[in-house]
Parts: structure tokens; sequence; C-alpha cells
């Protein structure tokens, strides 16, 4: 008799593996996706994966939406491995959301903001309804549309840079004022998180947090789990210039430039422990790509954290150990996925254990 | 311990002449698959946690290629520590050639060119593991590095981490306590079956990650080290060699490993090597009847091998 318990493991991983790329490539028709079409018509997915892997590299991001045959969180799962086997070179300066070159900003706290509302490439108001047509699209209709688009630009030079609503709000006095932190940025990639964390260790984790479980958890405060009720101050989208120290000149030099969300939200006031005047709560959201979404559920649970550090937790939302320690997507997916895994041993003894009590329970040892 | 970067300067000139093998372009990597720095910090926790037994050092635990929850923590280790000179064993479930050891080994062994692999475990310098100790002894200079899905045995009793950490430090384990009278009181027999909480030279406790009771035992005053390695929690913690490994246990209600008797009293024995003292694995045969065999398929092939040895 062979051992039969576990046999024939390698094999069985090889076919595996082909029998999945036998699955992406089994339209032998069909044309290979382009990491560009990938970035540029599958957009949104592009930018979660950016945001969710933590590592902005546009080219890697679509390999990876390829590899992964399209499955978010395996997609992001690539870009963090490979982040693994990279060295931290550099650190930037700290950046503001300021210098952010907008492709779209808006304001739902003001009618009118300085720089005016920006609506942008925006799904808010699609009616979403079939376009069919679309169901059968050529090189020749993309050239089309960007020939029209292009054709109806105004001539004018639009600012690209825009003041931040929120200062205007701070020049009020209806927000606190920025108490300038002079700490070191927390870096969760090289230093792991031991409660209590700082603020910075939280927008971090966020930043990079699956944008379902994000979602999820601030939406439990919205719905009443908690009591945020925020107002988005401002909601931009755009292109960053990412700045490093020259390593001979020790001058500033641009780098490149990182597409951005960013959502300010203000929350209603809370009565205040010093003589301060009240004021209203921020909450700040950040992250890689085109994600609004996210952005906002992010700047929602930065207050909704903020505040159960202030005065404890009344709520999932407010818990900074629930809220960091499950939206992680990269950890949460590969430990459901574990359960796959044999656990004979295991198993085993916990049938020991059941036996065990069971006969306890017929002998009579076990009372009501 | 001799670490051999593969030059990316190589891999980048390659790249230019042949672009068709994506093995070999510019985002090649390197011996250990890890950034040296990542390896650098892995190789300062493990000596803390060497250092304080049985205390779970937090560490920045790095994303792998394979999932959380498939070993990372084990693995990071192992990258960290393996060398050119290393025999590498991998077991998961107490086999070799369980998929998810066949997966690591064959990681292992890609990223760390010029390792050595064996399934014997007398041969192997480094051992990873889940789920098992090995049946044979290990000695001193074999290192086995466990995967550990929590690494915390209070997470039974308590949520948060923070407020673990601070019961961890004064000691305070009423609450496991606790627990373990309680299964006394409903079940009369401790209900915990594997990752039994396990005392370490007297101070903390640890899980010992989901090896059956069976194997806590041979944590004590062991001859090789243990290295435990959370991922997903981002914890390392150890047993280093000849220190004392003390499952919870009242003094009046003794530490139980998993029973193998069979109806009439009888040890049960290995279907296929015959031992009578190993762990065994339970399955439905062929024709439905229940079979035992041993869960660690080195020590049953070398068990087989005595016999048929003996036999001749």
């Amino acid at each position: 008799m062979g051992y039969v318990a576990i046999k024939g493991g390698e094999t069985a991983i090889a076919e595996a593996v082909k029998l999945l790329e036998f699955l992406r490539t089994r339209d032998n028709t069909a044309s290979p996706l382009s990491t560009e079409a990938i970035q540029n018509q599958l957009h949104f997915l592009h930018s979660r994966v950016l945001s969710e892997g933590g590592l902005y590299h546009p080219e890697l991001a679509s390999l990876a939406i390829k590899q992964s045959a399209g499955d978010t969180l395996e997609a992001a799962f690539y870009l963090r491995a490979y982040r693994s086997t990279r060295p931290r070179l550099g650190e930037t300066p700290l950046h503001s959301g300021k210098n952010m070159r907008l492709i779209r900003r808006i304001s739902a706290a003001f009618k009118d903001i300085p720089g005016g509302q920006m609506l942008g490439p925006t799904t808010d108001y699609l009616q979403r309804l079939f376009r069919f047509e679309l169901l059968d699209e050529s090189p020749k209709h993309f050239r089309k549309i960007a020939k029209t688009w292009l054709k109806e630009i105004p001539d004018e030079v639009l600012p690209t840079t825009f003041p931040k609503v929120l200062d205007s709000l701070r020049q009020e006095g209806l927000l606190p004022p920025v108490t300038e932190h002079h700490e070191h940025p927390f870096d969760i990639t090289r230093e792991p998180l031991v409660f209590p964390v700082p603020r910075s260790a939280a927008l971090a984790t966020m930043a990079r947090g699956e944008t379902g479980s994000v979602l999820a958890i601030a939406y439990s405060n919205m719905r009443g789990y908690g009591d945020i009720h925020p107002t988005v101050a401002e909601l931009r989208v755009g292109y960053l210039p990412v700045q490093l120290q020259h390593p001979v000149t020790s001058e500033f030099v641009e780098v490149g430039e990182v597409l951005m969300t960013e959502c300010e939200v203000v929350s209603m006031y809370e009565a205040q422990e010093n003589e301060d005047q009240p004021t209203f709560g921020l909450g700040y959201g950040a992250c890689f790509g085109h994600n609004e979404v996210k952005a906002i559920a992010m700047a929602i649970l930065d207050r909704a954290l903020q505040k159960g550090i202030k005065h404890g937790s009344q709520s999932p939302s407010e818990d900074p150990e629930f809220v960091l320690l499950h939206i992680d997507g990269i950890e949460s997916m590969g430990f459901a996925s574990h359960y796959k895994m044999p656990h004979y041993v295991t198993f085993q003894s916990d049938m020991d254990r059941l036996r065990t009590t069971q006969k306890n329970f017929q002998e009579g040892k076990i009372s009501e | 311990m001799t670490l051999l970067p593969k030059s990316l300067e190589t891999a980048s000139t390659k790249h230019q002449n042949d672009t068709s093998t994506s093995q070999s372009n510019v985002y090649g990597y390197q011996f250990g698959f890890l950034d040296e720095d990542a390896k650098k910090e892995i190789r300062r926790t493990l000596l803390k946690a060497v250092a304080i037994p049985g205390y779970q050092v937090p560490y920045a635990s790095r994303e792998m290629p394979i999932a959380r929850g498939f070993g990372t923590g084990g693995l990071q280790i192992t990258l960290s520590i393996i060398g050119a000179d290393d025999t590498l064993k991998v077991i998961d479930q107490g086999s070799d050639d369980s998929v998810n050891a066949v997966n690591i080994r064959k990681f292992t062994a890609e990223t760390c060119p010029g390792i050595k692999l064996t399934k014997r475990t007398q041969e192997a310098t480094l051992i990873q593991t889940r789920h098992r100790i090995p049946e044979i002894p290990l000695k001193e200079r074999q290192i086995l590095v466990l995967q550990v899905p929590y690494p915390d045995p209070l997470v039974v009793v308590e949520a948060s981490e923070e407020k673990r950490k601070i019961m961890h430090g004064g000691g305070d384990y009423a609450r496991l306590w606790v627990k373990l009278y309680e299964d006394m009181i409903k079940f009369s027999e401790i209900t915990i079956s594997h990752r039994y909480p396990t005392r370490i030279n007297g101070s903390y406790v640890i899980d010992p990650s989901p090896i059956p009771r069976f194997d806590v035992p041979k944590l004590h005053q062991s001859e090789c080290l243990y290295l435990f390695g959370a991922g997903r929690e981002k914890k390392i913690y150890a047993v280093p060699p000849y220190t004392n490994a003390q499952p919870l246990c009242f003094e009046d209600i003794p530490f139980r490993v998993e029973d193998f008797t069979d109806e009439k009293g009888q040890r049960r024995a290995c279907a296929r090597c015959g031992s009578t003292t190993s762990f065994l694995d339970e399955f439905l045969g062929n024709t439905g009847e229940k079979v035992y065999q041993c869960s660690d398929s080195d020590y049953c092939n070398s068990q087989l091998a005595l016999r048929e040895t003996l036999s001749e």
C-alpha cells in the first residue's frame, strides 16, 4: 500500500497552473489585453489596484490585473509581493494636496468655492442605462471621440491648481487651527502596528486598505453605528508632483507625479474639554489612483478613529484596532483562502476532543 | 550564512538581449527574494525572540508571493536565515508532499540557488513546518521554523491586541486559567484540541502554533531551536534549546495528548509501517473503512525501511 494521505502535490500544482493559464487565454481569436488598454479602458479597476497594492507603478499594476485575470485582491497582492523585494532608498518630504494638478474638485459644503467647482470625469450623474452600441466598438470610434473632444476644448489656459476649501473655513475659525507635527511619519512597510498607533500609521494603513472593507466599516458609522455626520468640504482628483532630495545637490527636484484622490470631510462639532471654542471636526482621506468612494470612506473613518481615541470607542468604526487590523485586503483574503489548505492534523485533534467529551456525556460525567 | 545576491546588472543585460523570457527581465529577484534590509530586520527580530523566550516580538512583516495564511511568517524567517550551505526540508501536516509544502519548497529552491533539499528529517539543517513537529527528535544545529496563524494564546479570552499585550506584560493569564476551569465544569474535559497554551521558561505563555497536543512535549528541553513566524499578525517568537515548555494544566488534571486507543483499549498502529507511537491521520479507505496512518511521512518511510531490513 502506498502512502495515501497526501501525494501527487507537485504534479497537481503544475497542472492547476496550466489550467488557469488556459482559462485566461482560451479565446484564441481575441487580441491579448495590452497594459495600456488596461490602464485606460479599465481606469477604475487600475486605480483600485494601484491604491490597494500601495505601490505606484502603473505598468506593473496593469500587468498584475492581467496576470490575476481581473481579481482585484490578487492583483493588489502582486504589487505588494513585488514591493517586498525592493529596498527603501529614499524618503520624500511632506507633500501638500494643494499642489495637485487637478482633473476634478468639488465641494458639497458651498455652492461656490474659490476657483470654482470642477466636475471633471465623474460617474456621479450617469444614468445607468446600457449603451448597447459599445458592444461593437473599434479603434476608429475611439479616435473619433478623441478628435471631437479635443476640438471642443476652449483655447484659454485654465489654472490647474486651486486653493483648499478648508483654508477659508480655517480663516473663519470654524475649524481648529493647523497644529504642526514634527514627529516622523510612521512607515507601515517598515514598522509593525503596535497599538496605540499615531494618526499617520492609521492613515497609511487606510490608504492601501481594501476598498470594500474600508467602505463597509465607514458605512456602519454612516448608518448609525457611530455619528460622524460628515460634509464633504472638498474632494479632489489629480496628479500630485512628487519631490525628492537630490543626493548630490540636496535640492528638492520633481521626480514624477502620482494620480491621487483626496477627500476632506468636516463633522459636527462636539463639546470641548478645554476652554477652546467649539469647532467642526476634520477627517482626511487620500489614496493612489482615482478612487472617490474609498477616499470619502477613509476620511469618515479617520474622523471616527480620532473621536474614538479621544473619548473611547462607542462603535466598531471608532476602534483603531478593529478598523486598522481588518481592512487590509491582502491579509483578509489570504487568511480566508488558507482555510482551503489541508487541516488534517488539527481536525484529528478536534475529533479527539469531541469524542472524549461525547464519551463523558454518555457516561454521565457532564451534568446539566 | 552566505548570501549570494543575484546580480541585477546581469539580469538587466540579459533583458536587453532576450526580452522573451519574463524570468530574466529587469524585475529579477535576488537570492532569498526579500531585500537585504528586510532580512537583516528579521534576523534582528529573531535574536530578540531568542533572548526573551516566548515573547512575541512585533516586526514589519513583508508581503510574500504566497498568500497570507499559507506560511508567510515561516517563509520570511526561512529566507532570512537560509544560506547556500543549508539543507532544507519543508513539511505540511507532517508530509513533504502536501501541496503547500511542495509550493514553499519549490519557491525557496528557485529563489535560493545552491541550497540542498531533503525529505529526511535527520539530514536537514533547517525545517519549515505547518501543524507538526517531526517524530524523529531534532538535534542541536537543527532549526525548526513553524508557521503561525494566531501568535497569541490570549486571543481566545481577549480580542484586543492592546489589552493582551498588557496582560502578557503583567504575566496575567488568569482568564486563560478560568477558561480551562470552565471547560472542566462544562465538559469535564479541557476542550482545547490544538494550539495548546504553553508556558515558556516559566514566564510567557505562547500559542505553539496549530500543532496537536501530541507535539507540545517536544518543545520542552529540546536540543533544537524552535522559531515561530506569524506573517499576517506580524510577530516572531522562539523557544530556544534546553528551555522549559510547560502546557498549562491543573495539579490534579494532567495534560493529555490525543488518544489513539481503539475500542479494545489497544494503541492503534499505523496501517503502513506498524508504528504504535506516532501521531496518526485518520481517513476513510476506498471501501469506507477507517484507516490510520502516520502523519509524519518521513518517519513512516524510515520505520517501513527498518521493518523491511529486519524481515530480510
